[in-house]
């Protein structure tokens, strides 16, 4: 009897993302804890483990053990359903990264168009799952999601079709093989492409800090104005799936601009490419986003969209034309 | 047009400016006390329970049994008493009890004390599961003291 | 949860703020009906920590209810062992040696500078910023080391006596403060330049949460409420008590009648204790803490007695009859947070949630004094 081989390929690299996206949300719930401590003066975690390593594997163990409670009147199955529908696509999107020039689990010709497709399903989950709850604060809390999260895919989806214009692929890896050698040849730094290609990179970053729900855009958990916003009444795992694929969608997020403006897997000076570079990246952006939320307060809503509407949607647009008239005249 | 711009720039140099001072904090010292594995000895004046002050003359405490404390404490946490005793003056103090529970520290009784016979101490570790064990019978704690 | 109210012109529901919400720092509860995330109407619910403090006032003799007057408001209260001791002082007729003024000016200030930066760090927090609390706290610790080695206690102190204070104040302390007025004139920028001038932070407060002159007058509210609305009252300026009037300090009005304005009152009242701290240290003269012929047991003469003090939330009055016994025969306490709650029902009305939560926190309550 055979089995497919890339169908087995696929599968294995499924459960190793599954996995690594388990042990890489609990060890960045620790990289948060540590980085705020510090930005703040403290420690942060220590107790548990040497520098509080195993911090993540008890609190873990804490989340499993709870009691998963239900609450009366709640719609059971959309309540069950919610976290199950923002990890899932958050474990898609990463069939489509290429992690370096090898290590891929389905190279796909159209990888970039299905990363946002799934990316955007997560906000079903979330809508849903706050919904299922049947408390007003979670209500309140989808309500927050969805407006936002249709409002930045916007500016970000713009931006998203001036890399495609600007690499002429969907291919993820093209992408990063176009980008290859040193930092200059990055789409971050294609001044020849668009001037505003920095500006690009920071549009990308903003909306992404917005669509995974992330200080100073988390509005939906907002937790000194809804409590909990859309987790309010999960207990134990249901919150942790709902944590998992938080930080699951800030690894695709952070991939994805790792891809599309730093190169992938590129070193910056052209020596030794790989998966190292890749993760560096990455980290460095993720770093960076929780550098991000443990300063600055939470915006309004209002304020989100005008910042979307008045300055992201139009600084994008402006950059697509120039992009596009510079890509005919060259 | 003008305005909109510099909204924008002004508001994008606030939040950098932001963000250097936070990672400044970041490979900044740490300012917090690791606090079972390391203690702050207490100051001199800190207010804890009170307890009963040895006389290091007589080996026992100075209490006169003159019930001030009792009358003046505002949430009615001492109960005393005493016994006459032949060949001695004053009063012999044979219980004092203190129930924390109800003292707010203020201190009055210390100030009201004519004979000094009270202090503050610097116990602040006091922990419990029971109602009970706030309630501290001070003699004993001097005889506990002095050994 | 599921309670949700019909009227006949639009589709609201009642959302229960409280007692237990992260953002009203206490067991304060607000029933909101809201229309979506818009208010239609705002009911702060009290009671929820109410004590009786008024009630015992009358139950004890006069000394005895010292201890109580620090539990009202926890984050500043010295101002309430200040008022309290002022008030049985002006009816009894005590005089208090000069160093004991002095000392009570000193001690004050920093309480109300360790409340505002209190109220600074908790501030951000509802609206989201989580390091510049711990800054705060940095800060903070300072103060409460400080007056924790003259009073012996760090939060709730019981340091005012009739006729002076507890006790002296040594070389030490007087130095601590000056180090510290020092350290903090150093932060004062880093704090403007992380939180005030942050766009995020403009944008959610400046000409937001509206509460104008009027309406301070018709609910009574006093402090910074009052003052980010250009009212120019301070009871440390307007009914001088203690040494006040002998230093040189500003008293911050903002006209801007937002939650901004009341935020910029509140850091720049900051830098004025530290001036008031300064000044007091400078020229604190040798003598008595302890008036002289302070009466053992306290019985003010018949009649009627009222004195106010400007604590970090604004007027706090005590009003006492006496019967010429050793215990008050009324005991009224007006505190600032009571009214200045009340013009959150009127000045929410419309507003979005989170806009409303900014605008509680820019009230500063201390839910235990709105209770009382």
């Amino acid at each position: 009897m055979t089995i497919d081989s890339e169908l087995l390929r696929l599968l294995l690299y499924v459960v190793g993302f599954i996995a690594f996206i388990a042990t890489n949300a609990a060890y960045l719930v620790w990289l948060e804890r540590k980085e705020a401590g510090h930005i703040q003066c403290r420690i942060g975690p220590k107790e548990v483990g040497p520098f509080g390593l195993l911090q993540p594997v008890a609190d873990g163990l804490k989340l499993m053990t709870k009691q998963l409670i239900i609450p009366k009147g709640a719609d059971s199955f959309l309540f069950r359903l919610g976290p199950v529908l923002v990890m899932t696509p958050a474990v898609m999107c990463f069939v489509t990264i290429p992690y370096s020039d090898t290590i891929v689990a389905r190279n796909l010709d159209v990888g970039l168009l299905a990363i946002f497709a799934f990316a955007s399903v997560n906000v079903l989950g979330l809508l849903l799952g706050a919904w299922g709850s049947r408390n007003k604060y979670a209500v309140i809390s989808a309500a927050r999601v969805v407006s936002q999260n249709v409002a930045y895919e916007i500016p970000m989806l713009i931006v998203i079709v001036t890399m495609v214009m600007v690499t002429g692929t969907m291919n993820l890896h093209e992408v990063v093989t176009s980008q290859n050698g040193g930092f200059w040849h990055w789409n971050i730094f294609r001044f020849s492409a668009s001037p505003l290609m920095p500006v690009a990179f920071l549009i990308y970053f903003v909306c992404m800090l917005a669509e995974t729900n992330r200080a100073p855009f988390d509005m939906a958990e907002a937790e000194s104005e809804l409590v909990a916003g859309a987790f309010t009444e999960y207990p134990g795992m249901g919150f942790g799936v709902f944590f998992m694929g938080e930080y699951a969608n800030i690894v695709v997020g952070t991939s994805m601009a790792t891809i599309l403006f730093l190169g992938g897997w590129n070193c910056p000076f052209g020596l030794w490419p790989g998966l190292h570079w890749f993760l560096i990246k990455m980290y460095a952006l993720i770093f960076t986003v929780i550098w991000i939320r443990w300063t600055f307060p939470r915006t309004t809503f209002y304020s989100l969209l005008n910042l979307s509407w008045k300055v992201l949607i139009p600084v994008a647009f402006a950059n697509l034309i120039l992009t596009s008239a510079l890509l005919k005249v060259l | 047009m003008k305005a909109y711009i510099r909204d924008i720039v002004n508001g994008t140099w606030s939040l950098l400016v932001g963000m250097a001072i936070t990672i400044r904090y970041f490979f900044g010292p740490v300012v917090t006390l690791q606090y079972p594995h390391q203690t702050v000895p207490m100051k001199p004046r800190f207010r804890g329970h009170i307890d009963l002050v040895l006389d290091e003359r007589k080996g026992t405490n100075k209490c006169i049994v003159c019930n001030a404390c009792m009358k003046t404490c505002p949430s009615g946490c001492i109960t005393l008493e005493g016994e006459k005793r032949e060949g001695v003056k004053q009063k012999v103090l044979t219980y004092y009890q203190l129930d924390f529970t109800k003292c707010s520290l203020c201190g009055l009784c210390v100030e009201v004390c004519p004979t000094a016979a009270l202090d503050f101490s610097k116990d602040y570790n006091l922990v419990g599961s029971q109602e009970s064990e706030f309630v501290f019978d001070l003699l004993k704690r001097l005889e506990e003291r002095k050994q | 949860m599921t309670a949700i109210a019909q009227s006949a012109s639009s589709e609201t529901f009642v959302l229960n703020l409280g007692p237990q919400h992260p953002a009203t720092h206490g067991v304060l509860r607000v029933k909101l009906v809201m229309d979506g995330e818009y208010i239609v109407e705002a009911e702060p619910v009290l009671g929820y920590i109410h004590r009786m403090h008024e009630k015992m006032g009358e139950n004890r003799t006069w000394a005895q209810f010292l201890p109580n007057t620090g539990r009202m408001d926890y984050l500043h209260a010295l101002a309430y062992n200040h008022n309290y001791v002022c008030l049985v002082e002006r009816a009894a007729s005590i005089e208090v040696p000069e160093r004991a003024e002095y000392i009570r000016v000193i001690t004050n200030e920093l309480n109300r500078i360790s409340s505002h930066l209190l109220w600074f760090g908790a501030f951000v927090l509802d609206l989201g910023g989580f390091s510049p609390l711990l800054y705060a706290f940095d800060d903070r610790e300072q103060i409460l080391d400080l007056l924790e080695s003259v009073t012996g206690s760090r939060l709730t102190y019981c340091y005012f006596r009739f006729g002076g204070v507890y006790n002296d104040v040594d070389q030490d302390f007087l130095d601590g403060c000056k180090a510290f007025v020092a350290r903090l004139r150093e932060r004062m920028p880093m704090y403007h330049n992380l939180v005030t001038k942050n766009i995020i932070l403009m944008k959610r407060l400046q000409d937001i949460g509206f509460i104008d002159a009027e309406m301070c007058r018709k609910y009574g509210a006093t402090g910074p409420v009052a003052r980010g609305a250009g009212i120019d009252f301070d009871v440390r300026r307007h009914e001088p008590y203690s040494v006040y009037p002998r230093f040189d300090f500003d008293i911050p009005v903002y006209p801007g009648c937002d939650s901004m304005a009341r935020y910029m009152v509140r850091m720049d009242e900051m830098e004025q204790s530290m001036r008031i701290i300064e000044q007091a240290v400078g020229a604190i003269p040798e003598g008595p803490v302890m008036a002289a012929k302070a009466p053992k047991i306290i019985k003010p003469p018949k009649g009627d007695y009222y004195h106010a003090v400007e604590t970090a939330r604004g007027s706090f009055g005590i009003r006492a009859v006496s019967d010429g016994t050793n215990t008050p025969y009324r005991m009224k306490l007006r505190t600032p947070s009571f009214s200045n709650l009340v013009t959150f029902g009127e000045a929410a009305k419309g507003m979005l949630l989170p806009d409303a939560l900014a605008l509680m926190g820019s009230l500063d309550l201390v839910i235990p004094e709105i209770d009382r």
